[in-house]
């Protein structure tokens, strides 16, 4: 996963090395890893992740057993973790009145990108994954979000193979609205929990 | 393999600053904090990076409050952390808190 500096430069080239070695003995076509990249990416976007939290608003037992297990939930929306290297572990938090989560990867930058789409620049940024852990009222802040005081507020760290998703709080005046119209509010900052929504 | 630890028990993460690459991060090294819940089951990567075996074993969602990892913040920390980084939490260090 990490490939930034350091250790992660060594790597870079012992995988650029292997792809080397699998093209020139015929293992596989010199663009047979881009189409699957790309493959995977034109799959990749946040409205996989609004699709999933519009349906949790909607359906309380959806959201229980995305609660209990996302991987798992998935599923009934034709969604999955799989489709990159490895299926990777799902673990959606819920903002509440009293809660508000928020996700980082302080070793680089991994998230679940299958339902977020490609991170932007500022989540790999050095400056946001060393402060949101210290204060991650200050860094919200600058994003214009800003939980109440008596909001206790939780940060994730994605330090091992599971990926995390912020189920945001359905905004006030929606009780009319669509699912597709509730999807519709959802954006990736609300899925990383920078954003109310 | 079981585990060595469930949810509520509280932990301390090593003081260990290898040279290797490790998934324990510095700012929550030597800190007390409290497993969540079970993650899941994955080869050490500190072993793994070294060409080293590496069985998989369980990976703990562990809660930590701000104040134990910076000395200040109200806020908590939640990391996903490998058995191997984790002692269950001396009683004298817990009363000590």
């Amino acid at each position: 996963m990490s490939d930034h500096g350091g250790p992660g430069h060594g790597l870079a080239a012992r995988v650029r090395h292997v792809e080397a070695l699998l093209e020139r003995h015929g293992l596989v076509d010199a663009t047979e890893l881009d189409r699957a990249l790309e493959a995977f990416l034109s799959r990749a976007s946040p409205a996989n992740g609004a699709r999933v939290v519009a349906r949790a608003w909607l359906d309380e037992g959806f959201r229980a057993r995305l609660l209990a297990d996302a991987s798992a939930a998935l599923p009934e929306l034709g969604l999955s973790m799989g489709g990159g290297i490895q299926e990777q572990r799902l673990k959606v938090v819920a903002n509440t009145e009293t809660t508000h989560n928020v996700i980082v990867c302080t070793l680089c930058s991994c998230y679940p990108i299958s339902l977020l789409g490609p991170s932007p620049t500022w989540y790999k940024s050095e400056s946001y994954r060393s402060r949101v852990v210290r204060d991650p009222r200050g860094v919200l802040r600058e994003f214009g979000c800003m939980p109440g005081p008596d909001v206790e507020i939780t940060v994730w760290d994605a330090t091992a193979e599971s990926r995390y998703m912020v189920l945001p709080r359905r905004p006030a005046g929606t009780a009319g609205h669509s699912e597709a119209e509730l999807a519709g509010l959802v954006t990736r900052n609300g899925l990383i929990g920078v954003a109310d929504v | 393999m079981t585990e060595r630890f469930r949810p509520g028990d509280r932990v301390l993460t090593s003081r260990a600053d290898p040279v290797h690459h490790t998934r324990l991060p510095r700012y929550a090294r030597g800190a007390a904090g409290t497993v969540l819940e079970l993650e899941g089951r994955y080869p050490l990567p500190d072993d793994r990076s070294r060409g080293l075996p590496a069985e998989p074993e369980p990976v703990y969602a562990v809660r930590f409050r701000a104040a134990e990892l910076f000395g200040a913040g109200d806020h908590q920390v939640t990391l996903a952390l490998w058995e191997s980084y984790l002692r269950p939490l001396p009683e004298e260090a817990a009363r000590g808190e």
